[in-house]
């Protein structure tokens, strides 16, 4: 089973990137279970999501307390919310943010960390070029979908296109595929990067 | 069909699927999704012959509800939580008329403290109000319960509460398999009511009855929900002949045949306690589970037949009997009169504290051991409660109880856990 947590803030879509995220597993013909934090959600406040793939069917109800990944909608929680809660070692961590990890003041975390597993998506600048609007959820899935493999892109379209009318699905989809790219090429940087260093 | 979808869509559909004629509702969370996905259908001519109703308040939903089931309309209505309570004079007044409405509560704890969070004790408050009432334990099952639900409520003249945890279920996105409408209709034939209010033919429905009659009617009550616990079972059975899946039912078993010890609960906490149990059994541990579906009627025979090979019994509820333990409990220790054996109630995720496999594992393996007490609150911070309550034994003017409490426990925004 592999676990998602995804963290943002009332009105970022964290809610739905998880329920798409189920979408997108199911597509794949996976089980998958998504559920909100159910806390009283409002703009602005920090709020969570989760969401469970695996390949029998999901009895578990608990929240998701050790996640093989995390998705950051927005950088300012990591000094609020303890997002890294139960993460596994060497899980993967998606930031919506144009910095990098070391200037986000987490470099000593994340020392030992494989590099193609840490993950930086300039998320809401995707979004606002290509949607008109400063949502992250879906570009962070799509980059999700290109730094794990868990899911594909081509799943992560058919859940835009299952939420979404069709014309904010397409600018929507233009979106997830530039942050997919953006994140296999980031990739190739870390492996290059760490090549170079040995 | 298979679908990704939410729990409150999926029941929207199954309800739609129904062929509901009046739909009355008032919002409330847990439940909203469910009746606005049914206001979209029912205004985009998706439900023929149904009309959507507007009330101004959850009494005014079930005295509607109450009025169309007279007149012979399929009625449906759903609520949670405070939305029940304020229902109540009405709730009893529809099965004391024998009107077969079918409501889904999408169960929250009940205030004060206010609490949008699930447990068990809205529709247990309501343990004798005389609906029937069942527990769905993941989001196919409570789909499928809906559709037994108008069948059962119509056969027997009864009211159905079809119960699901809530945000838990309702607000979960998984997959579900919705039937066609073929399907449903091969199951569940047109409504023909016992009584109906109609000006042509006059009758009076609820007239007051006196100490001549007022106990056969009573009994009458009860006599119907026995013919419910008989119905139940081969409803069941029929809808698997139609729809191909086991869902409803009385109780459901699983690894009980030689468990040592059985756990018994309802909803959804059922799979996190199975997951749990299938750990426990690679270890060795005979361990097994047994859910109950029928709350209202309680299968007291059934459980009784279930649990009479076991040592010891561990009810795990949502619900809080104040002043003496447990809801569930109390009826599943009926069912176990005469029997040797250890029973224990566990009182676990009241208000939405999230019940993990861990708490579960250290719990059973505490009974196991022979040294869990027989009222225990699954992960209670006693530090908080002791606090509390060396407050209000040194100071009299000590406050607001919940408030100094969440002041101790130090809230921090959005806990994982």
């Amino acid at each position: 089973m592999f676990q998602v947590r995804i963290h943002g803030r009332g009105g970022q879509g964290v809610v739905t990137a998880a329920e798409m995220l189920s979408i997108a597993a199911f597509e794949e013909g996976r089980h998958a279970q998504a559920f909100p934090s159910f806390g009283s959600e409002r703009t602005g406040a920090p709020v969570v999501a989760f969401c469970r793939i695996a390949d029998k069917e999901i009895r578990l109800r608990e929240p998701i307390m050790e996640p093989d990944a995390l998705i950051i909608q927005d950088p300012t929680l990591l000094y609020q919310v303890d997002v890294f809660s139960g993460l596994k070692k060497g899980g993967y961590i998606l930031i919506n943010t144009t910095r990098s990890f070391d200037e986000l003041g987490l470099g000593d975390f994340v020392r030992d960390w494989p590099k193609e597993r840490l993950c930086t998506v300039p998320a809401t600048d995707l979004s606002r070029q290509h949607v008109g609007r400063p949502m992250p959820n879906v570009p962070l899935l799509a980059g999700f979908a290109a730094a794990s493999g868990v899911i594909q892109l081509e799943s992560v379209i058919n859940a835009i296109r299952t939420k979404f009318p069709e014309k904010i699905a397409n600018s929507n989809i233009a979106a997830a595929t530039a942050a997919y790219q953006f994140v296999l090429d980031e990739i190739a940087n870390a492996r290059q990067g760490e090549v170079a260093h040995a | 069909m298979l679908k990704q979808t939410e729990g409150s869509h999926a029941v929207a559909e199954a309800v739609a699927l129904c062929r509901p004629e009046v739909i009355c509702a008032y919002p409330i969370s847990p439940q909203t999704h469910i009746v606005e996905g049914l206001g979209e259908m029912v205004k985009a001519g998706e439900v023929a012959n149904c009309e959507f109703i507007n009330v101004e308040s959850e009494f005014a939903a079930m005295s509607v509800a109450i009025g169309s089931s007279a007149t012979g309309a399929r009625t449906y209505t759903a609520t949670a939580s405070q939305g029940l309570l304020f229902m109540v004079e009405a709730v009893f007044n529809a099965s004391g008329l024998g009107l077969p409405i079918v409501m889904t509560v999408a169960n929250r704890a009940i205030g004060a403290p206010i609490n949008i969070w699930n447990d068990h004790s809205d529709s247990l408050s309501q343990r004798d109000c005389g609906w029937i009432q069942l527990f769905a334990e993941t989001n196919q099952e409570a789909l499928d319960l809906h559709i037994q639900a108008f069948k059962l409520a119509e056969e027997v003249s009864l009211p159905v509460m079809v119960c699901m945890d809530g945000f838990i279920l309702t607000h979960a996105y998984e997959r579900v398999d919705v039937p066609t409408q073929e399907q449903v209709d091969a199951f569940l034939p047109p409504y023909e009511p016992r009584q109906v209010l109609d000006p042509t033919q006059p009758v009076s429905i609820g007239a007051m009855v006196g100490p001549e009659a007022f106990s056969e009617v009573r009994y009458l009550a009860h006599a119907k929900q026995m013919q419910a616990l008989e119905r139940i079972p081969q409803l069941a059975e029929q809808f698997k002949e139609v729809f191909g899946r086991d869902s409803g039912g009385l109780t459901h078993s699983y690894l009980t045949d030689d468990a040592e010890t059985i756990v018994v609960a309802m909803g959804s906490v059922l799979g996190t306690i199975k997951d749990t149990v299938d750990e426990m059994r690679a270890a060795g541990d005979r361990i097994g589970v047994l859910g109950i579906t029928s709350y209202r009627p309680f299968p007291i025979d059934n459980v009784r037949a279930a649990l009479q090979n076991a040592q010891r019994v561990v009810v795990l509820e949502k619900s809080l009997a104040v002043g003496i333990g447990g809801i569930l409990s109390t009826d599943v220790r009926m069912a176990m009169s005469g029997l040797q054996l250890h029973g224990h109630t566990v009182v676990a995720g009241l208000g939405g504290r999230a019940i993990t496999r861990k708490s579960l594992r250290a719990l059973f393996a505490q009974a196991a051991r022979g040294e869990l007490g027989h009222l225990t609150f699954l992960d209670l911070d006693w530090n908080v409660v002791n606090k509390q309550l060396e407050r209000e034994r040194t100071t009299r003017r000590s406050g607001p109880a919940a408030e100094s409490m969440l002041r101790d426990v130090g809230v921090i925004a959005a806990r994982i856990g």
